[in-house]
């Protein structure tokens, strides 16, 4: 096996970047309980392995892909760091035994910071400001194309910056995870999520009642009533299965009167 | 009803973005329940349908391997509901976000179950993965997509097929007002957001002064206009 450093990387040719781009789209399309994203992992990889040498017929291929395709568990979006900085490793003929080793490492920070910056931060902030774009009366095509185009340029950006990191960086890509938009990200979109909500929801309701000032005030002391006991039950109950209890429970009693 | 093919196609679709390809947030209720009611021809419902949902899906992430509703199939029955509905408007919020949530629940399950189908599959061809086998790989990578589609249409199909006589004959019945109809739906679904907020931000340093400062900004922009 050739040491890692006297490997040349092979350049990836712009389809290939885009067949790998848009494998990493559908990650997530074997995810199960046992092996998590690992199959996906292997199937985006999959298009640089092909490069190496006596291409998809060598035993290289054949021990790279098995390698790719085990257990790994990562968020969807960050697993482009993990991607790009697989295939750099396995085109530079890295040990497997040190492959395995840094594939182990990557999961753990690649989930959460992923579900912290994007699960708990930029999807609720891009959500809040669509429904802030709702409450100021903006037309439903405007919400749309807002709630869209803010969420997935983040989304595709991050997309892009952790195949482009990972690749350039290889197993060094660790460093990469020091960026201060993915360490202080999710504190800065915690404080605008806040502040948005804040402002989105009288917002939203208000339009959503047609600005009746009297039906507004009754539901938002209702609302925060509902909101203090939700948190205090928070883990016992899901608020989703609650309005889906209260709200099939008014209706009984709409069509039963 | 003969617009149930294309709207179980459109379900598919957005069902699929929940986890599988591409995750580009067309499943979020805001967007889903807008397009489907947009489908059947009344996109201003079916946006309505979708702020309500979209508060309430604000209190389910998809964090990880977390159970949660699926929201995309689910939201595409609640606006397409909403929207076919508009003529009859009392009582017609209520039952449509009452359809939605009983599909994203079981929505929910569906997709344990293709998690579950998936992992099988996975252990069948495990003697291939284990050689190597560059189609064993896509192979499941397909399969896995291709059963997550079919899964969001046929429950699209089945849960609009369903619900939409039973939303028929509820809102032929309805007694109770409008305003309390919906200030009953809009209620429930702001108290669930205000907590999935605060559980959300709380612990960010500073973050409840943000949201107390947000929410008398917009109580006065309320109370204002």
């Amino acid at each position: 096996m050739t040491t890692p450093t006297s490997a040349p990387v092979v350049r990836l040719s712009a389809l290939t970047w885009v067949n790998i781009f848009t494998r990493c789209l559908a990650i997530q399309g074997s995810w199960n309980y046992e092996t998590l994203l690992g199959n996906g992992v292997g199937f985006c990889v999959e298009p640089a392995l092909r490069q190496l040498p006596g291409g998809v017929h060598s035993a290289a291929f054949k021990e790279a892909i098995t390698r790719e395709s085990a257990y790994f568990n990562a968020h969807p979006y960050l697993a482009c760091v993990a991607v790009g900085a697989l295939a750099r490793a396995e085109l530079s003929l890295v040990p497997p035994d040190r492959i395995e080793r840094f594939r182990t490492a990557l999961c753990g920070p690649l989930g959460s910071v992923g579900d912290r910056l994007i699960w708990a931060g930029w999807l609720p902030f891009c959500s809040l400001v669509a429904l802030l774009a709702f409450g100021l009366r903006a037309t439903p095509i405007a919400v749309l194309v807002l709630f869209l185009v803010l969420y997935n340029a983040g989304h595709l950006a991050l997309r892009i910056w952790g195949l482009h990191v990972g690749w350039t960086r290889g197993l060094g890509v660790a460093s990469a995870l020091a960026n201060p938009v993915l360490r202080q990200g999710p504190t800065h979109l915690a404080r605008a999520a806040a502040a948005t909500a804040g402002l989105a929801i009288p917002l939203t309701a208000a339009r959503l009642l047609g600005h009746h000032v009297t039906l507004l005030g009754i539901v938002l002391g209702a609302s925060a009533l509902a909101a203090v006991v939700l948190v205090r039950l928070h883990g016992r109950v899901e608020g989703y299965k609650l309005a889906l209890v209260l709200v099939a429970l008014f209706a009984l009693v709409s069509v039963a009167r | 009803m003969r617009k149930l093919l294309p709207l179980a196609l459109l379900g598919g679709v957005l069902g699929l973005d929940v986890v599988c390809f591409p995750q580009m947030m067309f499943s979020r209720p805001l967007v889903a329940a807008t397009l489907a009611g947009a489908f059947v021809g009344d996109a201003t419902m079916g946006i309505i349908v979708g702020v309500t949902l979209e508060l309430i899906a604000l209190a389910t992430l998809p964090f990880g391997a977390s159970r949660y509703p699926e929201w995309g199939s689910a939201a595409a029955v609640g606006g397409a509901i909403a929207g076919a509905m508009h003529t009859a408007a009392v009582g017609t919020l209520t039952v449509a976000v009452l359809a939605a949530l009983a599909t994203a629940w079981i929505g929910g399950i569906t997709l344990v179950r293709l998690r579950l189908w998936n992992a099988w599959l996975a252990r069948r061809r495990r003697p291939a993965l284990d050689a190597g086998s560059r189609g064993a790989v896509i192979g499941l990578q397909l399969a896995g997509l291709t059963a997550d589609f079919v899964r969001a249409a046929l429950l699209t199909a089945v849960a609009y097929g369903l619900l939409f006589p039973v939303a028929q004959a509820a809102l032929g019945v309805w007694t109770l007002s409008e305003s309390l109809s919906r200030g009953f739906v809009v209620s429930a679904a702001t108290g669930v957001a205000c907590a999935a907020a605060w559980t959300i931000f709380h612990s960010a340093r500073g973050a409840r002064w943000y949201f107390a400062g947000g929410l008398v900004v917009g109580l006065v922009l309320v109370f204002i206009r």
